[in-house]
């Protein structure tokens, strides 16, 4: 009896196991395969090569709008009429939010609703609803929110294939529909916000980094977790940029954004190769741990990449990295109230909406480095000069 | 009341103590001889001691869990609580320096009464452990996720992560030494007193047959108690470690429950409580993280990681059973 308890108890425990860790299953070319296979193996399933050409091409180009409002400007610009949506204000404007289960979201909402405050009397209600990261929440809300008298709906989607339908129910509703940051497979709403995107970040930082070694020297490359197509994107491109600089990538590894988990893979490879010449990370947010692996090491840090955290760029500025941060910028949840006054004031705006993605290097690290903001903080926020600053971002 | 019948009559204090250790020794012996030929200079002084630096969180859990698994419980909310202990941490110092010695107490009054949570519920209202600490586990996620609003906020001091970062430099023959292993080796030593003392001995007799020892006058209950308490403040200052290791996230102590649960059973202390010592779970501990390290060296995905720990548990239960059959 006691022993069938203890064997239904680890029968659960293990199974608990299986799903708790979340421990990635994809591919990991490790020591063993890259020395075996010439490049990096095999391009990620998400590469698609027109959309490549298409974000490099975008890299390089001039944005039309303010230069001192990056979240106002557009990188080519392809304008669509609005007037049938023209209405008199105050408006109410509703706002369907996959989540802020994240830091950068939440610094991106903070700037949302700052936004909405320079807005005054022409917005009579700003109503948000948090997903929590669930489809199906989402789905439901974007519902509810059909009921409420909305004059605008901004959606920043869950996932993409999912919310398509209850974004596409909500635009037969007749209101006007803005989408922002991950998209949906439709083309009803009446624009789409983001930044350049995965290929720019991935191709930027691995380049920067690639360049700074040696063909042959050694790159680790750190990714979050597999499938997710704004990361795989930024994989994708960085590992073109790879094959092109002829580096050897000594492991590709998933961290799960966890500081620990990356701290001790970097350690591993310190302890198995020596010398690693560079590190390539997918996202920022653990960054600051691979530099401290180092560190403690008590090796010189080599050629990194990271985000617009200021963890990192304080870091990159005290111990004088070798650095670049490519950005997803925050400053883009600024842009969904922007362009629904537009829309509801009849006046064009270009379809879809694609933001600059600016880089931080060491020239302009000083001007992002605000060291009074704390170390979660995005520094690509545009928020210097929204109400309440910096309070509200602290 | 057939569990009692069942089983066998209580513990003898001391039978098997140093002989249950010997093929946990054994492993890790041919665990490091199989690293050293890979990589001849991870037993060098440096390599070693940031190797026993990074391991002495899970080493301590190990402790903590080995309490509660002799004692015939589990503790599934180690990871939760240094997760949240982490969390808390990061929000109440936000940076300053100076809140670093009262949040350290507060960190080890809140794994405490997270400990004497789950031994109330689990032997005054009698529910078995593993749903017990497995609801404690979700309460704890589903608290931080609240609190936090789903993201970190604030920062660790350097004053506060230096205990699980730092090292004392420049020591003769070791290189440096790691404040981290300073506090496993204490405790360790605690630990190890702890289980010779009258409270050990009782410890297992409860979880060898808990019928037996009540009718010999020990307060089964109480004693429970207090092993869950003791597993929460292991998790206090596994995460004080963890938190100085590596800053503050939201995954600081995500999947540490099994890692702590494998190497106890690794140690030879058995799922059911009644056999096994402190020592042996710290030393399963030990050679749970080389044995990853080695499959790091070989070059054998992380992935694996979560297949290894399953089959140790497995093979594990096989094994006492296989033993208790065989008696």
């Amino acid at each position: 009896m006691r022993s069938s308890i203890a064997a239904l108890a680890v029968g659960a425990l293990v199974a608990l196991a299986g799903c708790a860790t979340d421990e990635p299953t994809g591919t990991t070319p490790s020591a063993s395969a890259g020395t075996a296979a010439p490049g990096t193996g095999e391009q990620s399933t998400f590469f698609e090569q027109a959309a490549y050409d298409a974000e490099l091409a975008l890299l390089g180009a001039t944005p039309a709008g303010p230069s001192d409002k990056p979240w106002e400007q557009v990188l080519n610009p392809a304008m669509v009429e609005t007037a049938k949506f023209k209405k008199p204000g105050p408006y109410k404007i509703c706002f369907s939010n996959a989540g802020l289960n994240n830091p950068w979201r939440q610094v991106g909402f903070k700037t949302m609703q700052a936004e909405v405050e320079t807005h005054g009397s022409h917005i009579r209600q700003f109503l948000h609803v948090d997903a929590e990261g669930k489809d199906q929440k989402q789905i439901a809300d974007i519902n509810d929110l059909l009921g409420k008298g909305c004059h605008a709906l901004i959606v920043s989607p869950n996932t993409t294939a999912t919310l398509t339908p209850a974004v596409e129910a909500a635009c037969r509703k007749g209101l006007p529909v803005i989408v922002f940051d991950r998209g949906v497979d439709s083309t009803c709403p009446v624009t789409f916000i983001n930044p350049i995107g995965g290929y720019g970040f991935g191709h930027v930082s691995a380049e920067f980094v690639g360049r700074r070694m040696k063909p042959g020297g050694k790159v680790l490359a750190l990714r979050i977790l597999p499938g997710v197509d704004v990361l795989e994107t930024r994989w994708a491109a960085a590992k073109v940029a790879f094959d092109k600089a002829g580096v050897d990538l000594v492991g590709v590894e998933f961290t799960d954004g966890d500081p620990a988990k990356t701290k001790k893979i970097v350690n591993d490879y310190i302890q198995r190769y020596g010398t690693i010449d560079g590190v390539w990370m997918d996202a920022g947010a653990v960054a600051v741990a691979a530099v401290e692996a180092f560190l403690d090491a008590g090796r010189p840090v080599p050629p990194i990449n990271g985000e617009d955290q200021l963890d990192f760029l304080k870091l990159w500025k005290e111990k004088k990295l070798t650095a670049i941060a490519p950005t997803y910028p925050t400053y883009q949840w600024r842009t969904p109230i922007i362009a629904a006054l537009r829309i509801l004031n009849g006046e064009p705006v270009s379809s879809p909406w694609k933001l600059p993605q600016p880089t931080i290097t060491q020239d302009n690290l000083d001007r992002y480095l605000d060291p009074g903001m704390p170390p979660l903080h995005y520094a690509m926020c545009g928020c210097a000069d929204l109400p309440g600053y910096p309070q509200r971002w602290k | 009341m057939r569990i009692a019948e069942r089983r066998r009559l209580p513990v003898r204090p001391g039978r098997s103590r140093s002989g249950s250790l010997l093929p946990i020794l054994a492993i890790l012996v041919a665990l490091l001889v199989a690293l050293t030929l890979r990589q001849p200079d991870f037993l060098s002084p440096p390599s070693l001691m940031s190797f026993l630096g990074r391991s002495a969180p899970i080493i301590l859990l190990a402790a903590g869990q080995y309490f509660v698994i002799v004692a015939g419980e589990f503790d599934l909310s180690v990871g939760s609580l240094v997760t949240a202990q982490v969390v808390v941490a990061a929000r109440l110092i936000d940076s300053e320096p100076s809140r670093t010695w009262p949040v350290i107490l507060l960190l080890l009054a809140f794994g405490a009464a997270v400990g004497l949570a789950n031994g109330l519920i689990t032997t005054r209202l009698r529910v078995p452990s593993f749903i017990t600490t497995l609801g404690m586990y979700l309460i704890l996620v589903g608290a931080v996720y609240l609190w936090s609003d789903g993201a970190p906020k604030g920062g660790l001091a350097e004053e506060f992560r230096r205990f699980g970062r730092r090292a004392f430099e420049d020591v003769p023959l070791l290189g440096r030494i790691p404040y981290a292993l300073l506090v496993l080796l204490v405790v360790a030593g605690l630990a190890a007193l702890l289980t010779r003392s009258d409270f050990g001995q009782t410890l297992v007799a409860v979880g060898g047959n808990p019928r037996t020892a009540e009718l010999s006058g020990v307060r089964v209950r109480s004693v429970k108690t207090a092993a869950f308490v003791l597993s929460g403040l292991s998790a206090a200052v596994a995460a004080i470690l963890i938190g100085g290791y590596s800053g503050v996230s939201f995954q600081a102590g995500a999947g540490l429950e099994f890692g702590a649960i494998t190497a106890v059973v690794l140690g030879g202390v058995a799922l059911g409580g009644g056999r096994g010592s402190v020592v042996g779970a710290m030393l399963g501990a030990l050679t749970l993280e080389t044995l990853f390290t080695l499959m790091n060296f070989y070059g054998v995905s992380g992935a694996l990681r979560s297949t290894v720990q399953g089959a140790i548990i497995l093979l594990a239960l096989a094994v006492s059973s296989v033993r208790s059959v065989s008696r």
